[in-house]
């Protein structure tokens, strides 16, 4: 359905995407995820026409978003990061506007028939007669949401969609999103790795304006929860505890962590890539008599994935030499 | 197109722009009408189309100002420029639209001559060439401004250049008396608006000067799709 080759975009001397390259099945919800400037906007916006590419292809439904925009245009609904609005119309007028340029359906009866099952899946049927500029931030986005489903649309690209809305309107619309996944591709950026978990069936993952990574998002986390790193709590003398773990043959670096518990120290363990340190650490710990109080990991931040995976290649770059 | 044009004229009548623009001008034509016509004692309305030039210079960068500028910056072009609608379409529209209200501004000078023809002869060539002269001159003038309006996000800035160019299109006159080149006398009396404007207040239908205004019109027609295509390779 989608079909991204060798992407670059360049602002003056900033090179904001730099060779990206991916392709979407029908059907796929695909979660573009990275931190701010990553380049997810910037390849959601060559995805919808809105900017060109400095070189590589879009191919959309097999149109080139170059050669035939419109053709390209007609198979997209597109919900841009912040939704920006007409102040001086009204809900219905602005989805009959909406309707009007994308010249669906032509059909008075019709057209109210589409428009009210959309309101009606988004969530907005009683507050069609209100003016946008009135509603809240979260009914703006539902009012965004519905904009980008006028035409049913084989792909919906929508960026960033939950921001700025509160933890029921979040949940809302990821469910809408997941809904609207059974009848069109969709591409949804985020930098919230637990959204992209929550939506998608494959995450492509976006760094400094390159992909570096490329899965589903529980084979993802699953790579990135290895057992080579530990974060534990030890009761004993910081440089006892120390001693023991750096003498261990799999472990790389100990580093301690700032004390959270009278009596007791916080350690960051980290072994090579690939081994899993857990037992070791265990008994090591038990032999030199001093106690394991307590191991964590805690959710993975996004922060996380991405020093794992830049991290991960800069290790293995290491290791290999 | 035809959505945008809607949509256009929509917001013309929806805000108090549209309204302001209309009653503005019909006003000064009133004024006008007032002071030469009845006031003078004459059906002859050349004088009160000559005053209506200097009206509209400042009426339409006021018309056009916030046509492009206003939807670059709210960023309401995202949804124009990622629909299935191509960006002459887009310029087009908007352009439309602000004809329609100019010719339900200008539509006064006629109202005018209709209530005169009530009582008196009206000489309806000169009335009809002097009307397809502003109308002509609102076309050009519309396209200038709506490209003005294309380059800056700020409504102000685009009705400041707008009326800049305005009152460089009349004082250009000025200048070709200044210039001691004959070329340069040619040149700037060929670009002179209001040099293109006379034989029309004479009711003469002057095809040279209306294929001029014509011309500049889709010239920069052109250049505001230009800039809203050079956007989205910038």
């Amino acid at each position: 359905m989608i079909q991204v080759t060798n992407l670059v975009k360049r602002y003056g001397e900033k090179e904001a995407l730099k060779g990206i390259s991916f392709s979407v099945d029908p059907g796929e919800i695909v979660g573009l995820l990275g931190l701010n400037s990553a380049g997810k906007s910037t390849t959601m916006n060559i995805l919808t026409g809105y900017i060109s590419s400095t070189s590589g292809t879009v191919s959309i439904d097999g149109h080139d978003i170059v050669k035939d925009p419109t053709a390209c245009k007609r198979v997209i609904g597109y919900m841009p990061e912040q939704f920006s609005f007409y102040p001086d119309m009204r809900v219905s007028e602005y989805l009959n506007f909406v309707c009007d340029l994308k010249g669906f359906p032509p059909d008075p009866e019709k057209r109210k028939k589409h428009l009210d099952g959309i309101c009606s899946r988004v969530g907005i049927s009683k507050m069609t007669g209100r003016m946008i500029r009135n509603l809240s931030k979260g009914y703006r986005q539902r009012v965004g949401f519905a904009q980008a489903l006028v035409g049913n649309p084989k792909v919906l690209i929508l960026d960033e969609p939950t921001v700025g809305l509160d933890p029921s309107q979040i949940i809302e619309i990821r469910q809408l999103i997941k809904d609207s996944g059974k009848s069109s591709t969709v591409i949804v950026s985020s930098h919230i790795l637990s959204e992209i978990q929550a939506i998608c069936s494959r995450v492509i993952v976006i760094h400094e304006g390159r992909i570096i990574a490329d899965g589903a998002p529980d084979r993802l986390m699953q790579d990135i929860q290895t057992n080579h790193r530990l974060a534990i709590r030890v009761q004993g003398a910081q440089k006892e505890i120390e001693a023991v773990l750096s003498n261990l043959p799999k472990v790389r670096s100990v580093k301690a962590l700032p004390q959270r518990e009278l009596g007791t120290q916080d350690f960051l363990v980290e072994g090579k890539i690939g081994s899993d340190i857990r037992a070791d650490v265990f008994y090591a710990l038990a032999k030199a008599n001093l106690p394991l109080l307590h191991t964590y990991g805690g959710e993975l931040s996004l922060e996380d994935v991405f020093l794992h995976l830049t991290g991960d290649k800069q290790n293995a770059r290491e290791e290999a030499r | 197109m035809k959505a945008i044009f809607k949509r256009e004229l929509r917001a013309y009548f929806h805000s108090p722009l549209g309204y302001v623009i209309i009653a503005v001008a019909y006003f000064f034509t009133n004024y006008y009408y007032f002071s030469y016509n009845l006031y003078g004692n004459t059906t002859d309305f050349t004088t009160l189309y000559s005053m209506m030039f200097s009206v509209v210079l400042f009426l339409v960068p006021v018309l056009t100002m916030r046509l492009m500028s206003e939807e670059k910056r709210a960023k309401t072009d995202q949804l124009l420029l990622t629909a299935p609608v191509s960006r002459t379409a887009i310029v087009l529209g908007k352009y439309c639209s602000a004809v329609v209200v100019y010719l339900v501004a200008i539509s006064a000078t006629l109202l005018d001559a209709v209530i005169t023809s009530f009582v008196a002869i009206v000489d309806w060539p000169s009335v009809l060439g002097n009307f397809l002269g502003i109308f002509l001159l609102g076309l050009a003038l519309i396209a200038i401004c709506l490209f003005l309006s294309s380059i800056t996000e700020s409504q102000v800035i685009a009705a400041v250049m707008g009326f800049a160019v305005s009152l460089f299109l009349v004082l250009i006159d000025a200048i070709s008396y200044v210039v001691s080149s004959a070329f340069w006398q040619t040149f700037f009396a060929y670009l002179s608006f209001n040099t293109r404007y006379e034989p029309f207040t004479l009711g003469i239908v002057d095809l040279p000067s209306a294929v001029f205004f014509v011309s500049v019109a889709a010239l920069f027609i052109a250049f505001s799709v230009v800039t809203l295509e050079r956007r989205r390779w910038s």
